[in-house]
Formats: C-alpha cells, sequence, structure tokens
C-alpha cells in the first residue's frame, strides 16, 4: 500500500501531501482529499499502467476507488487473476 | 451607438455536417431521419472501427476543389470556407459593395489535423515536420485562410469557448451589428475531426462505442462529429437593400457560466437553466412561446441529465416539441452552436420540428419526451443550446422575420 | 460611455506584478527568450486546484485574482479573456503522450487543460462567477478583441464591472517551433539592446495582464477611450490614414498626443513602420517602446496596456529625463507581424 499511495500523489500531482499521510482507509473522494471523477480516470490508467488491470466497468470505480484499501485489495484480486 | 433593440436578421446560411454537403441536403437528411454516423475512414488511428463518428463525406482533395484552398490547408479551414461561401451567396451577398462585413468564427483546436501530423515528426527530432503543417495551428490563423479567401477585412475574429463557441459567434456578431460596428457578419463555427479530440475526448470516458441516443435513459456517451455552419447576420437596413429572402431574426441570446467543474454540468444544470433563461428574457418571451427546442443533447449522461433538468425547470406542461440533432450529426464541438442554428432557422423556414433518432426509452427522471418523428408544426420561435466545457452555457432564440 | 481602468495586475518577464516601482529594476535578459517572473500562486490558488494547473493557468489565474483584490471587486460582471496560442504545455503533454504511447493510456488532465478557454473558466469556477464567460483566441488581436468585447458589454450595460485580460506563454516546443519561422534574433543579443543594432528577428516573450473596466465614472483612473485594429494593410498610406481615422474619432490631433507607445520588436525591417508613422505624424512627440521589457508575443498589447496605466496613474514615465513629464494623453500603436494592428488611447 505504501507504493500505492507513493504512486497516487505522483499520478495526480498532490503537492503538499506526503504519501504517509495517506490513512490507509481514508475517504479518497469528495470528503477526505476531495479527489474528483476527472482524478478518478487518472487512476483508472494508474491501473492499467502500473498493474496491467483494467478496469471493465467504469461504474466500478467509486467503490474500487474509495480508500487505499480498497484498490489495494482489487489490485491483489485481479493482479491473481491475471496470472 | 449601442441599439438594444435594432433588429438582427439573418439573410443567408451555410452548412456542412455528417448528413450533407449543404443546407438542403443536410434538410433533406433531417427529413428523411437518414443519420450521418458511421465508422472513421479520414483520420488515421487506433480508433477506426472501434468508435464511430460523424464524418464529412468529402475528402480533403475533394474539398480542395470545391473551395480553391490548397489540400495541404487545415481540415476545419476548408469545411469552414465551404459552408461561409455557401452563407455568403444564400444572402446574396456576394459582392458586398460599401458594407462594413466582418467574419466572426469559432474552433475548438485551429489547424489540429495537421500540426498533429507535424508534431509527431517534430518529436523525432528538433528539424522534423514541415512548417507547412504546423503555420497555421493557431484558432485565428484558421479564421483568417476563410477570411482572406472572403476578402472580409473590416473585422475578423475567433471565439473558442469549446462546444459553445458557434453559439456565442453568432450572438456576438449581432451585438457587433447592434453597436453598429458592421453591417453584415458572417458568424458560425468550423472543427474537423483530429486525433488529438478524439483521444481527448476517450480519456474522459464519454464516447459512446455504438450510435449515439441523446436523451435516452439508456445512453452512454457521445460521437464525435464534425462539419462548419455559418449564418450570415444583417443590420436592418442592409436586409433591405439585399435580394435575399431573410430566415428569421436573432432575437434572444445568452452566456452563461456553470462554474461547477471543468468538464462536468452541475447536477441542476444551472449554467443551462441560465442561459435559458436570460435568452428568454432578451427576446421578451414567455417559455410557452417556443415552439421548439433543438436541444445540445449529446448523448453523455451528464449533459443530458444537467440539460434535461434545466429545461424542466424553466419549461412546463404543454412542453415545447424538442429534440437533439447530435444523433445525426455527432457532436460537431465549436461548429455544433452554428450547425444547429442552421438547422433551427430551416426549422422556422419549413415549419417543421426534427425528431430525436434512436431515443428508445425516455428519461425516467424528466417529464417530457423529445419528439421522435419529423413532422409538421406551427413554428414561430425557436431556442438553440449549446453547453461546453469550461461551464460555457450559451441559448439562442430565433424568431420568424 | 468611458471605460474607466479601476484596477489592473501584470505577470511578465519583469517585476511587474509587485506593487510600486518595476522599473528600479529591469530585468536584464541574455539570449532571445524572455521567461515571466511568476509570483508565489498559494494566496490566489488553493492546493486543490493549483495541482492541476500548468503555467499559464496559473500566471492568468493570479494576474485575474490580484486584480479583483487590487479593484476590491468580489465578483466581475463578465469575463471576457484573449489568448493567441492557449495553454501550449498542456497540448504538448497531451500530443506527446499520444504519439508516444500510441493512443493508448492516456490521462485526461492535459486534454482538459489544453482548451483555450481553460484560464476563463478557472477563474469563473474560483469565483463562482455564472455571468458572461468568454474567450477569443485570435492571433495578434486576441487581446483586442476581448478587450472591445468588455467595452460593448459596459457600453450595453450588461455589466458594472469587466475583468478582462490576456495571457500567453512560450514553451520549450513552441520556442524551437517559432525560431524556425526565423522570428527570432539568431546572433546573441540582450533585451536591454534590442534596439541597437539593426538586424532582423525579435525576442520572445510571455505574460499575463488582467484589467478590471468599469462604466461608472471613477475620477483618477486611467480612462480608455478608444480601440481600434485593422489588419493586413498594404502600404504605409493605409497606417497613416487608419491612424488619422482613429484620432478623429476620438476627437484630437495628433499634436494632442502626450505619449506614443510603440511596438517596435527589434527587427529591423518590421519597425520601419513605426519611424515613418512618428515622421509623417508625430514628430516631436515623446515616444517609447515596451518590447525590450515584455518581449515579443502576440498579446504583448496586454503588457503595453498595464504600462500605460501605471504611468498614467504614477504620473511619471520610468528613466525618462524629465522627472516632470506626465503624460496625459498615451497612445499606444503596435503591429504584430505587420498582420494585426491596433491603437489604443488612454487619458487620465
Amino acid at each position: 500500500m505504501e507504493d500505492l499511495k507513493k504512486q497516487i500523489v505522483e499520478q495526480l500531482n498532490l503537492l503538499h501531501i506526503k504519501p504517509a499521510d495517506i490513512g490507509d482507509d481514508q475517504p479518497l473522494f469528495i470528503e477526505g482529499l476531495g479527489l474528483d471523477s476527472i482524478d478518478a480516470l487518472e487512476l483508472i490508467v494508474l491501473l492499467q499502467q502500473q498493474y496491467g488491470i483494467k478496469l471493465n466497468n467504469a461504474e466500478d470505480g467509486p467503490q474500487v476507488f474509495r480508500t487505499v484499501r480498497t484498490m489495494a485489495d482489487y489490485i491483489k484480486t485481479h493482479r491473481a487473476k491475471q496470472d | 451607438m449601442y441599439n438594444p433593440s435594432a433588429q438582427v436578421y439573418v439573410a443567408g446560411i451555410g452548412v456542412v455536417s455528417a448528413i450533407g454537403n449543404n443546407a438542403a441536403e443536410c434538410f433533406h437528411a433531417l427529413e428523411k431521419g437518414q443519420a450521418g454516423i458511421g465508422s472513421i475512414t479520414g483520420l488515421e488511428t487506433r480508433y477506426r472501427g472501434h468508435l464511430p463518428v460523424g464524418e464529412v463525406k468529402l475528402s480533403n482533395e475533394e474539398l480542395s476543389s470545391i473551395t480553391g484552398l490548397p489540400v495541404t490547408a487545415s481540415r476545419t479551414a476548408l469545411l469552414g470556407l465551404l459552408a461561409a461561401r455557401e452563407a455568403v451567396e444564400d444572402a446574396g451577398m456576394s459582392t458586398p459593395g460599401n458594407l462594413r462585413v466582418a467574419f466572426v468564427s469559432a474552433n475548438s483546436v485551429g489547424g489540429m489535423d495537421k500540426s498533429e501530423k507535424f508534431f509527431a515528426r517534430f518529436m523525432e527530432h528538433a528539424g522534423g515536420g514541415r512548417l507547412r503543417n504546423v503555420v497555421n495551428h493557431e484558432c485565428g490563423a484558421v479564421t483568417e485562410l476563410v477570411a482572406d479567401a472572403l476578402s472580409v477585412k473590416h473585422h475578423i475574429t475567433t471565439i473558442s469557448t469549446a462546444c459553445s463557441s458557434g453559439a456565442n459567434s453568432i450572438f456576438y456578431a449581432a451585438r457587433l451589428i447592434r453597436h453598429g460596428l458592421a453591417d453584415a457578419v458572417i458568424a458560425g463555427g468550423a472543427d474537423a475531426l483530429t486525433g488529438f479530440t478524439l483521444n481527448g475526448f476517450n480519456t474522459l470516458q464519454i464516447l459512446d462505442a455504438s450510435p449515439c441516443m441523446p436523451f435516452d435513459e439508456n445512453r452512454r456517451g457521445l460521437n464525435l462529429g464534425e462539419g462548419a455552419g455559418y449564418l450570415v447576420l444583417v443590420s436592418e437596413k442592409t436586409a433591405a437593400g439585399l435580394r435575399a429572402n431573410l430566415y428569421g431574426r436573432l432575437t434572444g441570446y445568452a452566456n452563461a457560466n456553470d462554474a461547477h467543474h471543468q468538464t462536468a454540468s452541475s447536477p441542476d444544470g444551472t449554467g443551462a437553466y441560465l442561459a435559458m433563461k436570460e435568452a428568454l428574457e432578451r427576446s421578451g418571451l414567455q417559455p410557452n412561446d417556443i415552439s421548439y427546442i433543438n436541444l445540445h443533447g449529446t448523448g453523455t449522461f451528464n449533459n443530458d441529465s444537467s440539460e434535461g433538468i434545466a429545461v424542466s425547470r424553466i419549461f412546463s406542461v404543454p412542453y415545447p416539441p424538442m429534440s437533439s440533432t447530435k444523433a445525426y450529426t455527432g457532436h460537431t464541438l465549436a461548429a455544433s452552436g452554428s450547425i444547429e442554428a442552421v438547422f433551427s432557422l430551416q426549422a422556422l423556414r419549413r415549419q417543421v420540428v426534427y425528431p430525436n433518432l434512436r431515443l428508445h426509452t425516455p428519461m425516467a427522471a424528466l417529464p417530457f419526451v423529445p419528439v421522435k418523428t419529423f413532422r409538421n408544426a406551427t413554428v414561430n420561435h425557436v431556442l438553440s443550446n449549446s453547453f461546453g466545457f469550461g461551464g460555457n452555457c450559451s441559448s439562442l432564440i430565433f424568431s420568424k422575420a | 460611455m468611458k471605460t474607466y481602468i479601476l484596477a489592473s495586475a501584470c505577470i511578465s518577464p519583469q517585476q511587474s506584478f509587485t506593487t510600486g516601482r518595476f522599473h528600479d529594476k529591469i530585468m536584464g535578459w541574455q539570449g532571445n527568450r524572455l521567461r515571466a517572473a511568476e509570483p508565489d500562486y498559494s494566496p490566489y490558488i488553493d492546493s486543490k486546484a493549483i495541482r492541476r494547473m500548468s503555467r499559464i493557468i496559473k500566471m492568468g489565474t493570479a494576474a485575474a485574482m490580484e486584480c479583483l483584490q487590487r479593484a476590491a471587486i468580489t465578483m466581475p460582471g463578465a469575463i471576457v479573456m484573449g489568448t493567441a496560442y492557449g495553454c501550449l504545455e498542456d497540448t504538448g503533454v497531451f500530443l506527446k503522450k499520444m504519439i508516444g504511447q500510441q493512443e493508448e493510456m492516456l490521462t485526461p488532465t492535459a486534454f482538459i487543460q489544453s482548451t483555450h478557454n481553460t484560464i476563463g473558466a478557472q477563474i469563473a469556477l474560483l469565483l463562482q462567477c455564472h455571468h458572461y464567460n468568454n474567450t477569443f483566441v485570435h492571433r495578434g488581436f486576441s487581446f483586442e478583441r476581448a478587450l472591445q468585447d468588455a467595452m460593448m458589454l459596459l457600453e450595453e450595460n450588461a455589466a458594472a464591472h469587466v475583468l478582462t485580460g490576456a495571457a500567453d506563454e512560450i514553451t520549450d516546443a513552441s520556442f524551437d517551433i517559432l525560431s524556425r519561422f526565423g522570428l527570432y534574433k539568431r546572433q546573441p543579443v540582450s533585451n536591454n539592446s534590442l534596439f541597437s543594432e539593426k538586424s532582423t528577428g525579435t525576442i520572445a516573450g510571455e505574460g499575463a495582464a488582467f484589467f478590471l473596466l468599469t462604466g461608472h465614472p471613477s475620477p483618477g483612473k486611467p480612462v480608455l477611450e478608444g480601440l481600434h485594429t485593422f489588419y493586413k494593410p498594404v502600404d504605409e498610406a493605409e497606417v497613416f490614414s487608419e491612424t488619422r481615422r482613429f484620432l478623429e474619432a476620438q476627437h484630437i490631433q495628433p499634436g494632442d498626443i502626450d505619449l506614443l507607445i510603440l511596438g517596435r520588436n527589434g527587427d529591423a525591417e518590421s519597425d520601419e513602420i513605426y519611424t515613418r508613422l512618428r515622421q509623417a505624424l508625430f514628430t516631436g512627440t515623446e515616444w517609447i517602446t515596451y518590447k525590450q521589457l515584455s518581449g515579443e508575443y502576440p498579446t504583448s498589447t496586454a503588457f503595453a496596456l498595464w504600462l500605460a496605466a501605471e504611468i498614467a496613474k504614477d504620473g511619471h514615465v520610468p528613466h525618462h529625463p524629465d522627472p516632470n513629464f506626465s503624460p496625459r494623453k498615451i497612445l499606444l500603436y503596435n503591429h504584430y507581424e505587420n498582420i494585426h494592428h491596433s491603437f489604443m488611447l488612454l487619458t487620465i
């Protein structure tokens, strides 16, 4: 998850935020980190580029990206499927 | 001196889109329900065969041959000149004489169809790429190619406010006339398909991989289109001097900003609501005076929802007939406001309303259903909406001459 | 109706953004590319928004917000701006990725930011301004058109205050490309010696400038009396007659002008017309240039207007031998590549 936090900070150009500052279970969207729909699209590309995972249903986005932990779980599950 | 009640007439129209190469052809297609959405044939892209678009059915070679511009000119300029010249001839203004004629155009990415080709070579090495492909990259440069070909010098400008650009051009032109700064204005917009735009919209995941379904409950997104539309707007005095059949008057217009998000529209349709409301106020009309609404209706979940709510905030039973013609042409971006202005004026002249194609399931959240068939109607006033990125929302109202 | 400039703010290659005497510290640049001196943006844009913004969007937004603050206006009745090139950095980033990654795995931010109306839209978003919002993208007329639209809105009573301005940037790519067109000086040059030798080419510049305009009588504020543009004049006679017509429309004689601010850019050929015009109509009139400060770019007249307003307000011309010289009628004349010519008359 620490790697994932670093990637999120980089991809979304989150200045003034250190990866360590992002809580594992902190909501990423609306409240919490306050990300928006454009950030969601950026995260979808991040999943593809870094982990080779394609989010088939864009509507799953809010669930998958709810927190760093939900993202990490999704990556773990789908990576396993691809092996 | 500014005269707010000076009448502004439309003396000529010109258009080229996926459904026709001129006004008559487009109208014929609108009447027959013949959409122009299909596979990409012109653009070199991996999305050929995957994303449907509304292409103009003329190659650059053909456009060059018809317009006289070099084949190396940006397709946006080629399309623009084709439509602008049709409007000028339609208005009987081919020799402007002593008239102060202005050209107000719009486009979203200028000569990008050529510059993206340049850039690919330029990326390989700093000396790469042919300069002629990038010399007319700027939005304004494309406009000047057309202005020069039309011999217009008095006042030339380009507006670029994303999808509301074409509508903004038209009412800016009307204001020039009301301020006494021009006698006649050729106003509208043009946009050609480019890899830049196609890929850009694709990253937003708002493109439909099938022909789009505006205002349908199960809509999936928009199809990009290309084309150009121009009006010749004239003052009362100029109208009297031309031997043109007037199409109508521009009686209402407004430009409002949604100020909600860079690309998404607000859930309650604030910008759209304000634009329509202010356009009505300027025209002095009541909502129930509107005979037909040409909706922006791109087919995206967000726009149609937002616009639908805004419409229901202003209009009530009995709702005027309304439809989005983007199911025919695709979303022509900066040209959309002006292409749809042309369609609106044709509706006014021919006393018809257009169907909203591919509408199977009306949106459950809305209290109205768009028109499903082409039919005759009493049309006195038409409202045309154009809403874009950056929250730029514009509405135009055309009334009988 | 007169157009008053209530306030202005300008980010440029000079220390123009801070209030006070920027001319005490004229920035000297070596080479043919001037870069904007960027301020700390944090007072103007919150971190959530700023992370997405490229340079030009930050420059335009900060200049606009600072201008509003100086005018003590929280909500303008309209926002109108001009940009010739738009958001070049974002455009370049998206193009590079699109081509380099063969249209795969592209991200939306650069594309969204590349649209020409992004700056105007961003300002509206920060202010929650739902009013008229327009962007002109027309080469060397981009700023003039925005200014004229603003003046029209005021005349129409459509707005009590209009926030109007322009922004343009130079990126590594655009500088390389424009260089290939032969726009810039080839030999070593400093902006401070831009006019000392006769050679071709100019120096590149960039910047953002915003103005808060009102039609409401505002004593003590500079007045934009007139604005006029003309396109591709065929010869110098046409330039002279346009000048005469403009002045006549303002009901003044060439001799009434106290100060000319001329858009000489160091290119010997394209600078000729300024000399010829002075000889024809303005012999004896004081004149200064501004592109040694701003560099050359299509919306540099926004910098020129800012400079004119500063001179009018301060009541003196920077580095002028006569400290009591206080011009009250200032005429700006500029052309961009002999295609786009414009006049602005400022009085106080």
